[in-house]
């Protein structure tokens, strides 16, 4: 069926350039795009529309792609992403106080729905929080009556009749503004935001609390959560991701480092430090080792669209909790559970801490997540089927339909497997993003962005 | 990194063992070697994350709860408090061998949770208990603080060297331990680890007991007869753990439960007096 026929749509892939002595990012249609460098990507989103895709770097760097189709009035027709603006969000700072650098790393980059002609996000590093403003321009004035068409004025003694300036159309140019930026809110490194259904507030997290903020007001910011322990010494759990319920304004969830997540009600209280729901599955004791914690760990939170299911990501497996049921969660998968007698290793090189996001298609049918390998799985829960891809040049360049993977966890090896051993974990996919509405995909590699696209026969 | 074409692990070939009581002990033994190169691997870890700009505070969270959880089930095997090694070379007897303990100096109740660790940086041979809070890492102004690893207290030390001959002996772990204000002994027989002498190779960062001290007093003359104040410095516990990946099956750690032993009282540790110093000035500075 649909699920497991994707065809590569098109890469951007970086590219190093010894004559520049740069990275590029490259498209495989031929359009080679050149940045000052082309860094590791750290986040992935679809606007509202699914039309515009924005990437966060290391380097404090947001990339926005459009999407064009060949045949507009053909929905199923072959669609493209172009780059459509790059701008620097953050610089890196140096925190004087502290004696510590402040990474420009993008955490997280989260659309706000479009009300207007401009396009709004908001970017985030682990300490401030920006929104900013995408506009097209495609017209100029042109036509000044005391100015030249460079800019210079003209000799007041030669101006004779007056000139209305006039808008002509001109190349269309992208421009990306800051309009807020939301400082001094955070002491510990944000690692969620998220906009709120009611379009005016949104929320940050950090490790140990949760800030609500209005968009229009930079220089307060109300805090809901703070789970900091009096002695720090006593500190055993951190807040890992949250995100606001996408109908009920008043609603949003957090997980934390022990793998439990709590719904809080803004109505109940101003500080929500008092959960209304406790969301935990009781541990397997068969499975117990010293890492049952740390792969308990949720690394990402997202809500269906729907807004009945929350999906939860830990570092083997994928859970949906139905909001009303708090005790377990309604469905289980596992991402790679081929690693589990791994954990020694992966804890002693630090891949354990990975965190994987994970996402839902438009319709809630089917959830992804990212591995090792570079290969990524697709689960339909409609359809109870699961499928490993692997995301790399092959696939992409040859518009090929993408071949599912089989990891061999132990015994005999079969023809086309891979075996756990020969996995390479330095290859890993921790953002993954699904179109609101089409069922297109961006999956990140550590450099790279691919595109698929579903093939319908 | 754990890149390609890695060896396969040493439990590939686990499956044909046949004895079962040679797959017991061995078992039990594998486990708390395991066990104890997972706590200094995870103490390592914690010891770097100081090191760094910012050190991630979820990932600092979850190794320093991996310790505490060690920590406390040993603790509960009667292991935790002697956790030493001997420096002297091999030629010494077994009763001249230093019990080396930088163990956790704090008396506490019984019961009360063992919370508290902390991580010992070491520099040459010069000891020094380092405190791995929120002072070390940043500078904390009133209430912002950063990030960072979290507070702990005592820790431990102990050496990777390889020993020859080294016994463990469980009823000597009583003999040695220093009461100070509990004399309870532990119930050594209910740990997790049978009595099997270990060769050289196999030993890595485990305990060194003497054996048959009669009592408590004597015990604390030889505890204190060879202070000894040369703990290995960084460089060979990093040496000590890069080598110990190839010592044993940590698949097997990964496997095996957690030994859930009958409660036992845990006496006090063995203290001496000079950390006691160091920890009463790191408590002032550190303000608690």
């Amino acid at each position: 069926s649909a699920l497991l026929v994707y065809k590569g749509l098109n890469c951007c892939e970086s590219v190093y350039s010894p004559s520049s002595q740069e990275h590029i990012l490259r498209q495989e249609s031929g359009l080679q795009i050149c940045m000052s460098r082309s860094d590791i990507i750290s986040t992935v989103e679809f606007n509202h529309s699914g039309e515009l895709l924005a990437t966060g770097d290391k380097g404090g760097r947001v990339v926005i792609f459009q999407q064009e189709t060949e045949n507009k009035s053909q929905p199923q027709c072959r669609s493209e992403y172009n780059v459509y603006s790059t701008f620097q969000s953050h610089e890196p700072e140096f925190d004087y106080l502290k004696s510590l650098e402040i990474e420009e790393k993008i955490n997280k980059i989260r659309w706000l729905p479009q009300k207007n002609a401009a396009q709004f996000l908001l970017s985030t590093n682990d300490k401030t929080i920006k929104l900013w403003k995408i506009s097209e321009r495609d017209k100029r004035p042109e036509g000044y009556n005391l100015k030249e068409e460079d800019g210079r004025y003209r000799d007041a003694a030669t101006i004779t009749t007056l000139r209305v300036p006039v808008f002509r159309p001109m190349d269309l140019m992208v421009e990306a503004s800051p309009r807020r930026v939301f400082v001094n809110g955070h002491t510990y490194h944000i690692n969620s935001i998220s906009v709120n259904s009611d379009n005016e507030t949104y929320l940050s997290a950090d490790d140990l609390r949760i800030n609500l903020w209005h968009l229009e007001i930079t220089d307060r910011s109300f805090n809901v959560v703070d789970i900091k322990p009096a002695n720090m010494e006593e500190l055993t759990e951190v807040i890992t991701a949250a995100e606001f319920h996408p109908h009920q304004c008043n609603t949003f969830v957090y997980s934390s480092s022990k793998g439990t997540i709590r719904l809080c009600d803004m109505r109940a209280s101003a500080l929500c430090d008092k959960h209304s729901k406790l969301f935990e599955e009781p541990e397997d004791p068969s499975n117990r080792s010293f890492f049952s914690e740390i792969i308990s760990s949720i690394s990402d939170v997202k809500f269906s669209h729907n807004g009945r299911y929350m999906m939860t990501r830990d570092y083997l497996s994928v859970k949906i909790w139905d909001l009303n049921m708090e005790n377990r969660p309604v469905e289980t998968y596992q991402v790679h559970e081929y690693l589990r007698s791994k954990l020694c290793s992966l804890y002693e090189n630090d891949c354990i801490f990975d965190k994987f996001e994970c996402c839902w298609n438009g319709n809630d049918s089917v959830v992804m997540t990212g591995s090792y390998n570079n290969f990524f799985r697709m689960l339909d829960r409609s359809q109870r089927r699961d499928v490993t891809l692997e995301a790399s040049r092959e696939s992409c360049k040859a518009r090929q339909v993408l071949k599912p993977r089989r990891v061999c966890a132990g015994g005999k090896r079969k023809k086309d497997e891979i075996s756990v051993d020969s996995l390479d974990f330095n290859k890993k996919i921790l953002h993954t993003a699904w179109h609101p509405q089409e069922n297109i995909i961006a999956v990140a590699t550590t450099n790279n962005l691919y595109i698929f696209q579903e093939k319908v026969n | 990194m754990f890149s390609k074409g890695t060896k396969r692990k040493f439990s590939d070939g686990d499956e044909e063992i046949s004895d079962e009581s040679l797959v017991g002990a061995r078992v039990a033994s594998s486990y708390s070697l395991q066990r104890q190169s997972l706590l200094d691997m995870s103490l390592i870890k914690l010891q770097l994350c100081h090191m760094l700009v910012e050190p991630n505070l979820c990932r600092s969270v979850l190794i320093a709860n991996t310790v505490r959880q060690i920590q406390e089930e040993m603790t509960h095997d009667g292991s935790w408090h002697m956790v030493t090694e001997a420096f002297c070379g091999p030629g010494q007897s077994p009763s001249e061998r230093l019990v080396a303990t930088e163990v956790l100096c704090r008396s506490r109740e019984q019961d009360a949770e063992p919370k508290l660790f902390s991580v010992i940086s070491y520099e040459g041979c010069r000891e020094e208990e380092v405190v791995a809070d929120e002072t070390l890492c940043s500078v904390s102004v009133s209430d912002t603080v950063s990030n960072v690893c979290l507070a702990g207290r005592v820790g431990q030390c102990w050496e990777k060297s390889e020993l020859s001959g080294v016994e463990r002996d469980e009823e000597a772990l009583e003999d040695s331990r220093l009461g100070s204000g509990e004399d309870e002994e532990i119930d050594t027989e209910d740990g997790a680890s049978t009595e099997s002498p270990k060769t050289t190779g196999q030993v890595f960062g485990t305990f060194e007991i003497k054996n048959g001290s009669p009592g408590p007093d004597s015990a604390l003359e030889e505890l204190f007869s060879d202070v000894d104040t040369s703990y290995y410095d960084l460089d060979t516990m990093l040496t000590g753990m890069q080598s110990a990946p190839k010592m044993g099956p940590y698949d097997l750690l990964d496997s095996l439960a957690p030994s859930h032993s009958s409660p036992s009282i845990v006496s006090t540790p063995t203290c001496r007096s000079d950390l006691n110093e160091l920890d009463h000035i790191m408590e002032i500075i550190v303000g608690s």
